[in-house]
């Protein structure tokens, strides 16, 4: 089966941003028209990210949503600031095929098992932000702003026995860098599960996934920067790599 | 009228939605007055098998869907849990299905240097389908979108599967008479992922 190439679309109210190491968001277009894009783009999927959520104790708006899910032919999730499981129904209800926790998921594990036990291991996918300090590896929460202090190794295999159906994992060091993914920390994360690991952090070229791929065993790369800037971060455009530079990446892979 | 059932199981609107876009108008229900006036059905369901019976019995509904499709033989088309539920048990909660068609639902089972993930989760490619009729008019190359950690282990000289490579061959596609199944999600597949649907609304038209 082929890898998937998940654009991330970050959001604030309901503009999509892009930051740097989770900082320094800048305006990058209303959603809404580029889910019309990427759906004619046929992307593979799309995760949808409310930055804000979290620290304004709410989640994205459900009429958004339903938006999103009239104009999107492919899976999407949606994350940000969930905290029970009427939340998730209420998402799931809305169309969106998973919820992604993060920091509620970090405060209680149970909230993991409750969801999947519900809602299915594929609807729940659980993201973990990690920075590199120089030393270690660490645990954030709240969109990047929060260090906690459990051990990463720990962490992650608790996620899967909890029932998470994917992890998203997203290193901060390399957030917006476009200087590709942190691949030790992929390895140091994807050897320990055995349920799907999706990266995210540092992807701007096709070279880059091509690195993540051949480097790690993961099966899904995720990305922000290279599907709404062309060029640098001063050319905003949606883009996605054409079937034809899939097939030949995929070709060079197999 | 093609009825959707509801049975309180994964985002049914969404199916509306997209089906509305290629021209096929269809109603949500789990009122037993409008599934039984329905001439054509959809069985979709995401999440876990055992809640998913309990539901369908919770509402009545049970009794009737045998009624419709094994008495009046109208066509039902399931996708993705909907597909494992025509099954005569899952392994899922331990659970009876409908037992529409002959065989099982069991969880992914891969050696241990097996390095496929469970759950299955992406898009993947349908094998072989000359003949079917869901398949119809499909480029072989196209990938339609999975994300299911059981899977269907048909064992119906009556129906005809078709098979998908995740680690080794399962049942990926079911017809048999009136009935017809998909494990992965048309209505998720792109645009053209739409045209399953519009293969079973065709084949009760015809």
């Amino acid at each position: 089966m082929r890898p998937r190439i998940i654009p991330t679309l970050l959001l604030r109210d309901t503009y999509l941003v892009k930051g740097i190491n989770f900082l320094e968001h800048k305006y990058v277009g209303d959603p809404i028209n580029a889910v019309r894009i990427f759906s004619k783009m046929e992307v593979d999927e799309l995760f949808f990210l409310d930055i804000d959520a979290t620290n304004k104790g709410c989640i994205t708006s459900l009429e958004f949503i339903k938006d999103i899910a009239d104009e999107c032919f492919m899976p999407f999730a949606v994350g940000g600031g969930i905290e029970d499981i009427y939340q998730v129904e209420d998402i799931l209800k809305c169309g969106a095929e998973k919820v992604v926790i993060n920091t509620s998921a970090y405060n209680n594990t149970d909230f993991i098992s409750e969801a999947s036990a519900v809602f299915g291991s594929q609807a729940i996918v659980v993201s973990v932000d990690v920075n590199f300090d120089g030393e270690k590896y660490n645990i954030h929460t709240n969109s990047g702003k929060v260090k906690r202090n459990r051990d990463l190794q720990l962490y992650i295999e608790e996620i899967e026995v909890k029932g998470a159906g994917e992890i998203l994992l997203n290193s901060i060091h390399h957030d917006g860098l476009m200087n590709g993914f942190d691949t030790k920390l992929i390895n140091n994360v994807s050897n320990l599960v055995n349920i799907p690991v999706i990266a995210s952090g540092g992807c701007w070229k096709i070279q880059h996934i091509e690195e993540a791929l051949n480097s790690t065993n993961i099966h899904s790369v995720s990305a922000a920067s290279m599907f709404v800037f062309k060029g640098s971060r001063d050319g905003v455009l949606i883009n996605y790599p054409s079937k034809r530079d899939l097939d030949i990446l995929f070709e060079r892979l197999s | 009228m093609l009825c959707i059932i509801d049975f309180g199981m994964g985002n049914l609107r969404s199916i509306n939605r997209k089906l509305r876009s290629v021209g096929i108008s269809s109603e949500i229900s789990s009122d037993t007055k409008v599934i039984s006036s329905a001439d054509m059905l959809i069985l979709p369901g995401v999440g876990n098998f055992a809640k998913a019976m309990y539901n369908l019995n919770d509402l009545g509904l049970i009794e009737l869907l045998n009624q419709k499709v094994i008495i009046e033989r109208i066509p039902i088309l399931g996708i993705c849990l909907g597909m494992q539920l025509f099954t005569e048990y899952s392994e899922e909660g331990n659970c009876e299905g409908f037992g529409w068609v002959k065989g099982r639902t069991q969880k992914f089972s891969f050696e241990s240097d097996n390095k496929n993930r469970v759950p299955h989760v992406g898009w993947n490619k349908v094998k072989t389908f000359d003949k079917s009729i869901l398949m119809d008019g499909f480029d072989k190359d196209k990938r339609f979108y999975f994300t299911h950690s059981y899977h269907v282990v048909g064992d119906d000289p009556a129906a005809k599967f078709l098979k998908t490579d995740y680690g080794y061959e399962f049942d990926s596609v079911v017809e048999k008479d009136n009935l017809f199944a998909v494990q992965f999600h048309p209505e998720k597949s792109h645009f053209g992922g739409l045209k399953i649907i519009s293969n079973f609304v065709n084949f009760h038209e015809t």
